[in-house]
């Protein structure tokens, strides 16, 4: 029998070598006379240990890893296309600890998969979910995915079956089903891993979006800082057009959906929902002032879906496995799992699916093993640019929606930021500062006007020009911002700043000159 | 003054707006082609645009400019992007940065003098996990050090 060798074709893991490592396997096993089929699949998401190479054998997959070109002669000679031992080898895939530990619903295939494949899609339970939506009133699929608790992991945390619903509700016409796939928060990369390792996750859930509310054509709004997921995505909804999953005629039903990838062109503000909606219409990314919501007057003004790729991606599990076994993992009003993500500096990063609840501390110390440095962790940030300085004294709050929020911080789309005690915080509270100044749309002044004086004042208390004063004066601009913006992006800046005059005080003493 | 295009720029311009215009909300996907064909969307590519799409100049000027992606200028032969955002610097992105600098002797947004080199920042490249992270000619790099980025310049300079 043919051995089934897998590396990642994830861009994290081509960033480490992966495309290297499996052309030195495809010349080893040449050299060598041997067969192999060789599969390009997702990251498992255990980033320190990419290229992660995986053999399939009649025991299950064996893991070795992380294996450099070099490392390749060496593997053959000790057997690893029937799983030997090797120093590299960590042994069955699925019982590496960090991984077992995890409860990966929406990321249950990643890295498992060839994301290429419908067929392989469909061998590990893919369009289930789809195969029992059609089987079922708009108004059921709905109800379900309302009655899974399930809310949006963009970051607003908006109940999406209520988001369905008002569109369902709106008279028959041309409907949009929109992904948002404009992942620009530092320290995220969920959205990226699900779009390379299983794709057609997210075309399923967007499907049963569309037969829900009536919309026949989707769209993906990807950033341009992601050529790979581009490249799997296009392949992934090729396959499915060829396989009569798209298009119009959707596994025999007689319902039409049509979907395609739009690229972003660098705007972060685009990741905010209504201008998304500009920039797929051609137009600058400028925010819409709401109402109307763009479930009512969405996309070229008609009622719209609007939500991030895990979100989408959750769907198929909920349609397949029932809103009640989603329901049942989770805390309080945040249901279901969260792929978090660890980041920044930390030994283990990488993607951890846990139920909410689990704590900030155990995703740091128990997952990542502490700082990448070696130094104390002085502070995480949660949430992206946008989200609070998290202190070492509060890493026992719960990763959930309210949780967050109680400490002042928030979740967001579930990057965690880790770094050591060298961080200076006003220069973070400067840089996010300076971030909004480069992103803002303009469109609002305390936006674009308020994150350029911003900047200024911190120059100025770190300059020592009436420290006190001007910090009383950062304070009050956080608030005129915070109250005074269009959208999260002017609206939320303060969030970091504040954070960290509140936690790290003594980072503002001005600075003695050189 | 903008420089006119030559007539093979004109030419693969009349095709692309010709191709996409019937899209829905094409501006954007007339732009990226354009910058896919030519490296830039040179200013004198507006009014073209502009003509094709039935849209006025301020427009599409409007947005070539609101999106970072898009280049006035030609770029160097290659194109190196590194991370600024907070998990990169959490990692000494603020340095590399500084290396880069020095290393290619221009600040962000320029290119090298002899023509081989454009530098730009970028916000996210959503490799957090192994920051800090930059984009050289659309290939991802991890954990790039200072000597990492040495090396990979040498690489692309041997290349010419």
């Amino acid at each position: 029998m043919t051995v089934t060798v897998y590396v990642p074709r994830d861009a994290g893991a081509l960033s480490l070598g992966a495309g290297e490592v499996a052309e030195a396997i495809a010349r080893e096993a040449a050299a060598r006379g041997l067969e192999m089929r060789l599969v390009r699949n997702g990251s498992r998401g255990l980033y320190w240990l990419e290229p992660l190479v995986e053999i399939q054998t009649a025991a299950g997959r064996i893991a070795y890893g992380p294996v450099t070109p070099g490392d390749v002669p060496g593997l053959f000679s000790g057997g690893f296309l029937t799983g030997g031992a090797h120093p590299l080898s960590l042994g069955p895939t699925e019982s590496i600890p960090w991984l077992a530990s995890q409860q990966r619903l929406t990321f249950a295939r990643v890295g498992i998969v060839d994301p290429t494949s419908v067929a392989d899609y469909i061998s590990h339970g893919g369009y289930q979910g789809l195969r029992n939506a059609l089987s079922m009133s708009p108004e059921a699929i709905v109800q379900a995915v309302t009655d899974s608790g399930l809310r949006g992991r963009g970051g607003a945390a908006f109940p999406t079956g209520i988001k369905w619903k008002t569109v369902l509700e709106q008279s028959p016409q041309q409907k949009y089903v929109t992904c948002n796939a404009d992942e620009g928060d530092s320290g995220t990369f969920s959205d990226r891993m699900l779009m390379e390792g299983d794709p057609l996750t997210l075309i399923e859930g967007m499907t049963i979006a569309g037969i829900a509310v009536g919309a026949t054509q989707g769209y993906i709004y990807l950033r341009a800082e992601y050529p790979h997921a581009y490249r799997a995505l296009n392949s992934a909804i090729a396959a499915a057009y060829q396989a009569r999953y798209l298009g119009g005629d959707v596994m025999g039903s007689g319902k039409r959906f049509e979907l395609e990838v739009r690229l972003g062109a660098g705007a972060y503000i685009c990741g905010e929902e209504t201008s998304m909606l500009e920039s797929l219409e051609g137009k600058r990314g400028e925010v819409r002032v709401r109402p109307p919501l763009p479930a009512i007057k969405g996309l070229f003004g008609r009622p719209t879906i609007v939500n991030n790729v895990v979100t989408l991606s959750t769907v198929p599990t909920i349609l397949d496995r029932g809103a009640e076994f989603y329901k049942n993992y989770g805390m309080g009003k945040s249901r279901g799992t969260l792929p978090l993500q660890l980041a920044g500096n930390i030994k283990r990063g990488g993607l951890v699916e846990r139920a909410f609840g689990v704590t900030l501390r155990e995703i740091l110390y128990d997952y990542g093993g502490g700082s990448a440095s070696g130094r104390p962790i002085r502070t995480v940030q949660v949430g992206g640019p946008l989200g609070a300085y998290i202190p070492a004294s509060q890493f026992d709050t719960a990763i959930d929606y309210e949780a967050l929020t109680g400490i002042g911080a928030l979740l967001g789309h579930g990057g965690i930021v880790v770094f050591d005690d060298t961080v200076d915080m006003a220069q973070m509270a400067r840089y996010a500062m300076e971030f909004c100044a480069i992103e803002s749309c303009g469109k609002c002044t305390p936006c674009r006007i308020g994150s350029t004086r911003g900047v200024e004042v911190i120059d100025r208390i770190l300059g020592g020009v009436e420290s006190e004063r001007n910090v009383k004066l950062l304070e009050d601009l956080c608030e005129t911002m915070l109250q005074g913006s269009l959208c999260g992006l002017g609206g939320m800046t303060p969030f970091p700043v504040q954070s960290a005059l509140k936690h790290f005080r003594d980072d503002f003493r001005p600075r003695t000159r050189n | 003054m903008n420089t006119p295009l030559t007539p093979n720029e004109s030419e693969t311009l009349g095709r692309i707006v010709a191709d996409l215009k019937g899209r829905p909300g094409p501006l954007l996907e007339v732009l990226h082609a354009i910058q896919a064909a030519l490296g830039y969307v040179p200013p004198a590519a507006v009014p073209v645009v502009a003509d094709g799409l039935n849209l006025s100049r301020a427009e599409v000027h409007g947005v070539v400019t609101f999106y970072h992606y898009f280049r006035h200028t030609a770029p160097g032969k290659h194109t190196v992007s590194l991370c600024r955002a907070e998990a990169c610097q959490s990692m000494g992105a603020e340095a590399l940065a500084e290396h880069a600098k020095r290393r290619l002797g221009v600040d962000f947004h320029q290119m090298t003098a002899d023509g081989q080199f454009s530098l730009e920042p970028v916000y996210c490249l959503g490799n957090c996990a192994c920051s800090p992270a930059a984009m050289i000619d659309g290939r991802l790099v991890g954990r790039v050090t200072p000597e990492r980025f040495d090396e990979l310049i040498a690489e692309r300079g041997r290349k010419q």
